[in-house]
């Protein structure tokens, strides 16, 4: 796999097919931490740290023990047993990071520690999962190169995602100030402002084929 | 009477969209058109059923600190049972909705409702909750689809609205599904407070 190919994955991930603003992934984070913009960044080194994790494991897990095209008593288990296994590997990943980073890094867990819990529920960690056996995998069969660009992929989504999370949180720390329609305050203008920064986003559509 | 209440609230006081901000990732992506939006809500109206009844029946089996896994455990199998049923029978829509039909696993109202609800109450509340949280996840994304659907692309289910009427197609792109909920729910936020404002002076 060329440096080329990494870089069009990296910049397909980022820009062009954003999690938030073009796949609707982890709308909530999106809006509930972006009220300021360290805890914003905060996550958002979270998510890009468990997401490449999470990309490192389920490729081997999906492509050696659910092995797809392989019947097991009549079952193709890669079929049956993705989507719980993905989330429960997903969910002891979190945990066993939290403590790990505990005992290793205390300074770092201090950062991170508060957003690792509520990381498991966040749909663009399994999303990303799903994605790269939907785009690596053809019939069941890895394409090649396809571990590191599934790594790529796991580390773009969450650099993406961490983008659209400072970009909210500048924004909305701008807002505070801002004379809004009552009804509007809160969560109904944060949409409309992330609909606006999603348009500016589109301006990337076909940059990579 | 109470029973009525807990099918209800899920409806309107509680819709667990526009009220409670939740599971909004599906609400956004799978309401390009009614038909997708359709399909969405009852697929998670399924898992949702499934999960609530059974986490209601074996609540007081699990252990109180491994709960959340059991209930991840019991809702991936709904998932997968529907992921397994949409790829044999529904390709079509299977496909339209992808990625998102595994990600019902993590979608927040059927954690919350298993959390909050299933896990206290018996067999038949916890029924008529997911019945009344379902419904009102389907009413949003059909209200949303609607908007949608008849805007960006000028039809509904597929028929054509009002001849030469050129569609918005910016309301089917990703910024349209952000602006249409942003101001859908200022409407509603803007309704439920309407008789509420007192002048002080």
């Amino acid at each position: 796999m060329s440096f080329g190919t990494i870089f069009a994955i990296l910049v397909g991930v980022i820009f062009v097919n954003n999690f938030v603003f073009a796949r609707f992934l982890g709308l909530c984070p999106y809006l509930g931490v972006t009220k300021d913009t360290s805890s914003a960044i905060g996550m958002g080194m979270a998510v890009i740290f468990v997401m490449t994790m999470a990309s490192i494991v389920t490729w081997p897990l999906y492509r050696y023990f659910l092995a797809p095209n392989v019947l097991v008593e009549g079952l193709e288990l890669a079929r049956v047993l993705r989507t719980t296994s993905f989330i429960l590997v997903i969910a002891s990943l979190v945990q066993f990071i939290e403590m790990l980073l505990q005992k290793v890094n205390p300074a770092l867990y201090k950062a991170l520690g508060i957003y690792l819990p509520i990381i498991t529920t966040n749909c663009a960690i399994l999303g990303v999962a799903v994605l790269n056996i939907d785009t690596f995998f053809k019939d069941g069969k890895p394409l090649p190169g396809s571990y590191l660009g599934s790594i790529a992929q796991g580390f773009g989504a969450g650099v993406g995602f961490t983008l659209a999370m400072i970009l909210m949180s500048s924004v909305r720390e701008r807002m505070e100030m801002a004379n809004i329609p009552k009804a509007l305050q809160g969560v109904p203008i944060a949409f409309v402002t992330a609909g606006l920064m999603s348009m500016g986003f589109l301006g990337f559509s076909g940059l990579i084929k | 009477m109470r029973k009525w209440q807990i099918l209800k609230s899920g409806l309107f006081k509680n819709n667990p969209v526009f009220i409670l901000y939740l599971g909004l990732c599906p609400v956004l992506a799978t309401s390009t058109s009614i038909r997708d939006g359709f399909g969405m809500g009852v697929a998670a109206t399924f898992v949702l059923l499934g999960s609530n009844v059974i986490v209601s029946a074996i609540r007081g089996v699990i252990p109180r600190r491994a709960r959340i896994p059991c209930f991840i455990v019991v809702i991936a199998t709904f998932v997968t049972i529907v992921e397994l049923f949409l790829a044999a029978y529904l390709p079509k829509l299977n496909k339209s909705l992808g990625l998102f039909v595994p990600l019902i696993v993590v979608n927040c109202i059927i954690l919350y409702r298993a959390e909050s609800f299933a896990s206290k109450n018996s067999v038949f509340s916890s029924f008529l909750d997911a019945l009344g949280m379902g419904f009102g996840f389907t009413l949003a994304l059909l209200l949303l689809a609607f908007v949608r659907e008849s805007l960006g692309k000028g039809t509904l289910l597929g028929y054509k609205l009002i001849p030469g009427f050129e569609p918005a197609v910016i309301i089917i792109l990703p910024p349209g599904a952000f602006l249409t909920i942003g101001l859908l729910m200022g409407f509603f936020n803007w309704r439920k407070n309407r008789g509420k404002t007192v002048k002080c002076d």
